[in-house]
């Protein structure tokens, strides 16, 4: 098991979680963070103060897949969040140890996305 | 009232006094709408919905003074009035022809209704369209469209002369923003993510605080349209409150009805619907047909409402449905409704004068084709010399960073201070590396 961790523009969400759907990955998190790259900052100006803001609003996408799905999600966010700009964010895949469905205590792989066949088990 | 003397003895004190509380009145109704609209975007586009409200403040009062309200109520030539007033000429302490407050109030009281409905128009093209142009589009807008609307509706125009019945901007106001909105939606074109993404309301707090901002301010929009603290004033002033709460209980009703739950972003929605639907209705109508009216109205403005989303046209705050479908409703039952024995001016058809709804109704199909066809032909015009909208990219970071450099929810973390009153070494460097 693995899990999958992105942070890309806010624009490219949309398009990334109607592709995770059609492909059979509806389970995911998403949370807005900031955080700071080679993107270059924000210059605003309040009254008389002028500052540059080098936090930038991301989304971050946390999905944990079997093992042999992780290419396809990888492949699956670098597609749709690539613009070809700096500031497109970094995705991370990290070991996954154990996992547990909380409402039936049922652990595994099996309980990590509704495959087409884990479907007729609902 | 021709000479001085004759004329300042005919200044009413309380007219007077009510009409300087009511100009304030409209005046605060930019305000809420700016908030209503504020919330009704996305958070990255807070502030610059909220400043077109602002910019329309600051270019529609300046536009108004020096020729606005000359085009609109210097003489009765069908079309257009003249330039006697420009620069606000002859504009003093004596009263305004036909009323009993200071000219310069009445003035005062004009120039807020052509900020809020300039002010309005933003709506159709919040979200993507360039600060800096919508600005001009407004200075031109508010002389090009509103000053002769108004003109034909209050300032002796043609429908004004035909028997147009309009007690506070149904013509100008309502139909004026609604249809204008239409054709810069379509001119501008749809927000990038128009129909394919949700693009949600960031706070219906912010709605429903400007929506009843609006309607508090819209007491002294339709209650000061009499001019005086008389009977069509007081029967305006009350209708504003009835009105819209008919719309509000036939909205929840519809809502219930589609939906299965009450919505508070129908409720605000229902607030404006109401409100626009009498104003042009307020001094003409009894209290139950206005009653009356709050139901009618909301029918075709929760159609028009549910419709335009399902379409390609991005007209995204609904000006539409909200005040030209409204606005045309309510002064198409005036030739219903009015009443002589309320207003002491005109009977409708119910009452026995069916050539009143016929008068009614050539405004509602004149001005829809006037305020549409000019405000298409502007911005094709402007969008000819200067790009209305920005890039995608920039759309994509938002337009309160790209036009204004501020946020409306910064935080400021992760921000380095590059420009104080005693600049640091140590900033500057920062920024060069950038």
């Amino acid at each position: 098991m693995k899990m999958v961790i992105a942070y890309i523009r806010h624009e490219a969400f949309e398009p990334i979680r109607a592709d995770l759907l059609v492909k059979g990955f509806p389970s995911l998190s998403v949370s807005e963070v900031k955080g700071s790259g080679r993107q270059r900052g924000i210059t605003e100006r309040y009254r008389g103060a002028e500052l540059t803001n080098y936090l930038r609003p991301k989304v971050k996408i946390e999905c944990v897949v079997a093992g042999g799905d992780v290419r396809l999600v990888v492949d699956t966010i670098l597609k749709h969040a690539r613009t070809g700009g700096v500031g497109d964010g970094k995705v991370f895949v990290l070991p996954v140890e154990e996992a547990y469905r909380v409402r039936t205590g049922e652990a595994g792989e099996e309980i990590l996305q509704s495959h087409p066949d884990a479907a007729s088990n609902a | 009232m021709t000479t001085l003397t004759a004329a300042a003895e005919e200044i009413n004190s309380g007219d007077t006094a009510w009409m300087l509380v009511a100009t304030a009145l409209v005046l605060l109704m930019t305000i809420g709408l700016g908030l209503f609209y504020a919330g009704l975007v996305r958070s990255k586009n807070t502030l610059n919905t909220f400043m077109m409200c602002v910019g329309a403040i600051a270019v529609a009062a300046i536009t108004w003074a020096l020729v606005g309200y000359s085009l609109a109520f210097d003489g009765d030539a069908k079309l257009i009035g003249g330039l006697g007033h420009a620069f606000l000429s002859d504009v003093g302490f004596t009263p305004r022809d036909g009323t009993t407050i200071p000219h310069l109030v009445f003035f005062a009281f004009q120039a807020t209704f052509c900020i809020i409905t300039t002010a309005l128009v933003s709506g159709a093209v919040v979200e993507r369209m360039r600060f800096g142009p919508f600005l001009i589009f407004a200075a031109l807008w508010s002389v090009l469209v509103y000053a002769v609307l108004a003109h034909w509706a209050f300032g002796g125009g043609w429908l004004q002369a035909q028997g147009t019945l309009d007690f506070a901007g149904g013509v100008p106001v309502e139909m004026g923003s609604g249809f204008s909105a239409l054709a810069a939606a379509l001119v501008v074109g749809a927000r990038k993510d128009y129909g394919r993404q949700a693009l949600l309301p960031h706070n219906a707090m912010y709605v429903l605080l400007g929506a009843g901002l609006l309607w508090f301010g819209w007491f002294g929009f339709n209650g000061g349209s009499g001019f005086t603290t008389g009977d069509a004033s007081v029967l305006a002033f009350t209708n504003t409150l009835l009105t819209p709460a008919c719309t509000l209980l036939v909205w929840f009703i519809l809502d219930l009805v589609r939906n299965r739950q009450i919505t508070a972003i129908g409720a605000a929605t229902a607030i404006i619907v109401g409100c626009v639907g009498i104003t042009p209705a307020g001094g003409f109508i009894s209290p139950i047909w206005a009653m009356v009216l709050g139901v009618v109205v909301a029918f075709p403005c929760y159609a028009v409402v549910a419709w335009r989303p399902r379409t390609r046209v991005d007209e995204t705050l609904d000006v539409l449905a909200a005040h030209g479908v409204a606005g045309l409703t309510g002064i198409v039952f005036i030739g219903f409704a009015a009443q002589q024995e309320w207003n002491g001016v005109a009977d409708g058809l119910f009452y026995g004068d069916a050539g009143q709804l016929g008068s009614q109704l050539v405004a509602a199909l004149a001005t829809p084709v006037y305020a549409f066809g000019m405000t298409y032909i502007l911005l094709r015009v402007l969008g000819a010399l200067m790009p209305l909208r920005g890039s995608a990219t920039e759309e994509a970071i938002g337009m309160d960073i790209i036009h204004h450099g501020e946020e409306a929810y910064a935080s400021g973390e992760g921000a380095i201070l590059i420009r104080a009153d005693a600049p640091s070494d140590g900033a500057a460097r920062v920024r060069e590396k950038v």
